[in-house]
């Protein structure tokens, strides 16, 4: 069997959006993954935070590399075109298909080795392009499809699990993508919907490079109790650098907190984080102090999780190019065909 | 020795010196003598400091290749002279800078000394000027040699200077300082000269990179992914240039989007995004890129994305000579990928091809749905050629191939991505964004099916590989058709590129003594029916083509279904550019050798 499809038929009574649609209408096929594998949680908050943002599924697309992770697009927005590129390659479809078209949403599913492996050269350039995109990396520390593999964010204390020792030292995405100059940066963990849907909706508003590391246990391969990509270890380590609630554009805004400990941060399609920081939690404006909670975090053997970073200023590649406002796919031929008198002009500047 | 309008100058200079511009200057002003010339440009993969050479043919009867022998030789460099004075023919000139004298060790030429660094040094008091002006200098003492009219070179100086204009008079003084010295000292002009003629009208002088550039902007390209590499680079640049002066808005916003990418890799994937997404996208690169691609551009020929690639070939292999010329990528460009990939290949002979290939490119490209080349090289990109001026339809329509809008999709029963629906191999494609519930799909390099879907069932993945070779096959009666000249010969030249006009040349000179073959230039990959029919039409055929393993050879016996026993190799691959002698002496020997063989 290698392609399992839903079955269409809903429940009448399955709430609906403001565009009329159900979950199950960002859904798609089933998933092939192994049962309780965190990417079918992630599909999951990926849906749903369509589903709440009231997102047009025809205006998404679905970009990924090659991997487990790559696969997953195929789970969710089956009503969104997809591409599944080659490995470590999706920043450059992406920024491509954004170039193309700037008016859609645009979501990049890579995995830890199509990342921080075979595609980190592509990784830090679509970071640094300022591309207008949310990256989200299913991030277990293994090569799944082919059999458990270190990946480079495997921590070098976490043996495989057969006891193989890992020699070397993890490489930390989220620090690179701050130090790269992504304008979002945020980490969570698939076993935690209720941070993870927010923080999804907050991404997929961002204007420029929006990054999610997303810790999401290999149940075949990294889930030991060895493992500090375990849901176990992840569950014991778990430090929230605060809670994040996503307001979309027009709501009002009713739940007050107290002063001092909520940030707010005006996106640019109308919505708004709001940010509860925590008792000793740092400033997520600041690149300087976000890098210093992961360290610190990491070196008490610690996870820091939640919005880790924003920059509510960032221009995103279109910006800086000074494209055209239309999608350049949509702009006539007589708009881009300069014509047979320009020519004529060109002929006699080269007589 | 005597010839007007027919001989050859090289100059020999340090590159980074300012001499390029001089020399360009030279060549310009022959042009609109109205001669034809062919100036070459011999560079070495350098900034500064090392020898670098610009040979210019000048020929009244328009032969633009390459031709051995020097007939006045332009000594600048101190570092070459042994090669420099080696190259001149017996009877020949050599121009040099006397400043410091020195004895040739050769008595079949004239030497002809010129203290041109001395006279810098009286004339100007800035070391950068008295360094820049030499090259002013020399070509002023051209004018007087060659007896150029000083007042067409008054006017390249003054276009080239255009918004410098203080400086046209520091450059007329020192072309006039050459020019009175030569005068002077040197019996002018030489039995090799110049003189007006009426042979460029309706020409231009431009590079194919340029002219590839420009392509794209007609073609209708918005989306531009490259990475520097050598001799590539400016045919990125030159899109660059030619869409900032075509296509900004009042409020400076621009309808076209470049990204110089990290690496080739990257290139050529922002290439297939774009692509994939509904815009013309493109990228320029050479044989290490190619390399770098290939990947990429499997899944593009699998997944059936429109994209074009620009491979402006130099020398190989690996890095071999970035900064000579080879047809050396024809092997990995159409077979580029593992598995069973093919790729449509576009085979331009000049600028003008440059130009009017990119518009069949991008065609093709989204008409097919495939990735194609427009495979170029270091002569032809780099290098100014005097070619025929552009022309443009304004009633030309761009076509877009098959892409289904909402009401297309909402007329289209049962539609699926990769279905034959029209018996010709080629599918309907949808973009993102157009219908609310219809025409999304999964593009994948995967096994799929007529739907789009992951299969691993053997029939379904052969199905679709076989619909990807008729689609290859429909193709070829697609692309341009090889142009075909003569049939009276049982001998035919089979020619492609940049060697165009070399064979046409060494076919005059075959005439000359009654032995004229038929010939035919290839323009496209895969090849027409009439490929096969020239070919059985003749007994032996040259191959011709630079590069040592015969590649195009090998793609006519194994695509073409050529007969190899007909199919002589004729290969060049030192790269320098072909010239006429060496393919006059080549198909003599063979013939010769068949003959004797024969009796």
């Amino acid at each position: 069997m290698s392609y399992i499809q839903k079955p269409a038929a809903h429940h009448p009574a399955l709430p609906k959006n403001k565009l009329g649609h159900t979950r199950r209408d960002y859904e798609a096929s089933m998933s092939t993954l192994c049962a309780g594998c965190g990417h079918d949680s992630i599909t999951a908050a990926i849906i749903e935070a369509c589903y709440r943002m009231d997102l047009p599924s025809h205006r998404i697309a679905k970009v990924s590399g090659i991997g487990c992770s790559s696969k997953s697009p195929t789970y969710f927005l089956g009503r969104s075109h997809g591409f599944n590129s080659v490995h470590g390659r999706m920043p450059s479809v992406s920024t491509g298909a954004n170039l193309a078209n700037r008016d859609l949403v645009y979501i990049g599913v890579s995995g830890d080795g199509d990342t921080a492996s075979i595609g980190l050269g592509q990784f830090c350039h679509a970071v640094r392009r300022q591309l207008n995109m949310t990256y989200i990396v299913m991030n277990n520390g293994c090569y799944g499809l082919t059999k458990g593999q270190f990946s480079a964010t495997n921590d070098k204390s976490s043996p495989s699990k057969k006891g193989q020792a890992n020699p070397f030292d993890a490489i930390d995405l989220c620090q690179m993508a701050i130090s790269l100059g992504a304008g979002f940066v945020a980490r969570s963990f698939s076993g935690d919907k209720a941070q993870m849907v927010p923080l999804i909706e907050a991404a997929l508003s961002y204007n420029g490079f929006a990054f999610l590391d997303i810790l999401s246990p290999c149940v075949t391969f990294n889930n030991h109790t060895t493992s500090t990509k375990s849901y176990e270890y992840i569950r014991d380590h778990y430090q929230m650098t605060g809670r994040l609630d996503f307001v979309p554009q027009m709501d009002d805004i009713k739940v007050e907190y107290d002063t001092g400990t909520s940030t707010d941060v005006a996106m640019h399609d109308g919505s708004m984080l709001r940010l509860h920081k925590l008792d000793d939690s740092h400033d997520v404006r600041s690149s300087d102090e976000a890098l210093m909670a992961i360290r610190k975090s990491a070196a008490a053997n610690e996870v820091a999780t939640g919005l880790l970073y924003i920059n509510d200023e960032q221009r995103d590649l279109h910006d800086v190019l000074a494209t055209d406002g239309r999608p350049l796919n949509s702009i006539p031929m007589s708009e881009l065909c300069p014509g047979s008198d320009t020519l004529a002009k060109i002929n006699k500047s080269l007589a | 020795m005597s010839g007007i309008n027919d001989f050859v100058v090289k100059f020999a200079t340090v590159n980074g010196s300012g001499s390029a511009s001089a020399n360009a200057m030279f060549a310009k002003t022959l042009f609109r003598m109205g001669i034809p010339v062919a100036p070459k440009n011999i560079f070495p993969s350098n900034i500064q400091g090392l020898p670098t050479w610009y040979e210019v043919r000048v020929s009244e009867k328009g032969y633009l290749g390459r031709r051995d022998g020097i007939d006045l030789m332009v000594a600048m460099n101190p570092q070459s002279y042994n090669d420099d004075v080696a190259e001149v023919v017996p009877g020949g000139w050599l121009f040099y800078d006397s400043s410091m004298p020195r004895i040739w060790g050769r008595d079949d030429i004239t030497v002809l000394g010129m203290p041109i660094a001395k006279m810098c040094a009286e004339k100007w008091k800035d070391i950068r000027q008295r360094q820049l002006f030499k090259n002013m200098v020399y070509v002023g003492a051209m004018t007087a040699l060659l007896d150029m009219d000083v007042e067409t070179l008054q006017g390249v100086v003054s276009d080239q200077l255009r918004g410098k204009e203080k400086l046209v008079g520091a450059n007329m003084e020192a072309i006039a300082l050459g020019r009175d010295y030569a005068m002077e000292h040197f019996e002018c002009p030489l039995p090799i000269k110049t003189q007006k003629s009426n042979k460029t009208e309706g020409k231009i002088l431009i590079s194919g990179n340029d002219a590839g550039g420009l392509g794209a902007v007609y073609a209708g390209a918005t989306v531009c992914a490259w990475y520097p590499i050598t001799p590539s680079t400016s045919l990125a640049e030159a899109y660059e240039r030619f869409a900032n002066q075509t296509r900004i808005d009042s409020s400076g916003k621009k309808r076209f989007g470049i990204v110089q990418a990290e690496d080739e890799l990257a290139a050529i994937g922002i290439a297939i995004g774009a692509g994939w997404n509904g815009a013309r996208s493109f990228t320029a690169t050479s044989g290490p890129g190619i390399s770098l691609m290939s990947e990429f551009l499997g899944l593009a020929y699998f997944a059936e994305i429109p994209v074009v690639l620009y491979n402006i070939q130099r020398g190989g292999p690996s890095t071999g000579m970035p900064t000579r010329t080879q047809q050396s990528d024809i092997t990995s460009c159409a077979y580029a990928s593992h598995g069973d990939t093919k790729h449509v290949l576009l085979f331009p002979s000049d600028p003008t091809e440059c130009f009017t290939m990119s518009i069949n490119a991008f065609d093709l490209a989204e008409r097919l749905q495939t990735p194609v080349m427009v495979m170029s090289d270091l002569d032809i990109g780099m290098n100014d050629w005097m070619t025929d001026a552009f022309e443009w339809d304004d009633a030309y329509t761009h076509d877009r191939g098959k892409v289904l809008d909402a009401a297309g999709l909402d007329e289209m029963a049962d539609w699926g991505r990769y279905q034959d629906r029209d018996g010709d191999g080629i599918p309907y494609r949808t973009l993102p964004g157009t219908h609310p519930s219809k025409g999304a799909y999964f593009t994948r390099g995967t096994s799929h099916d007529e739907n789009a879907r992951y299969t691993e069932d053997g029939h379904a993945h052969a199905r679709v590989l076989d619909r990807l070779t008729k689609k290859f096959q429909n193709a070829a009666a697609l692309v341009p058709a090889a142009e075909v000249s003569g049939n009276s010969s049982s001998v035919g030249l089979i020619y492609f590129g940049a060697t165009t006009p070399a064979v046409h040349e060494a076919m005059d000179i075959l005439e000359q003594s009654g032995e004229r073959p038929d010939a035919m230039r290839i323009k496209a990959f895969p090849f027409g029916e009439e490929i096969k029919a020239f070919a059985e039409a003749h007994d032996t055929l040259f191959v011709i083509e630079q590069n040592r393993d015969a590649q195009m050879r090998g793609l006519l016996v194994n695509e073409g279904g050529l007969d190899p026993a007909k199919l002589v190799p004729l290969l060049n691959y030192d790269g320098m550019p072909l010239t006429a002698a060496y393919v006059v002496e080549h198909v003599r020997s063979h013939l010769n050798q068949s003959q004797v063989a024969a009796e």
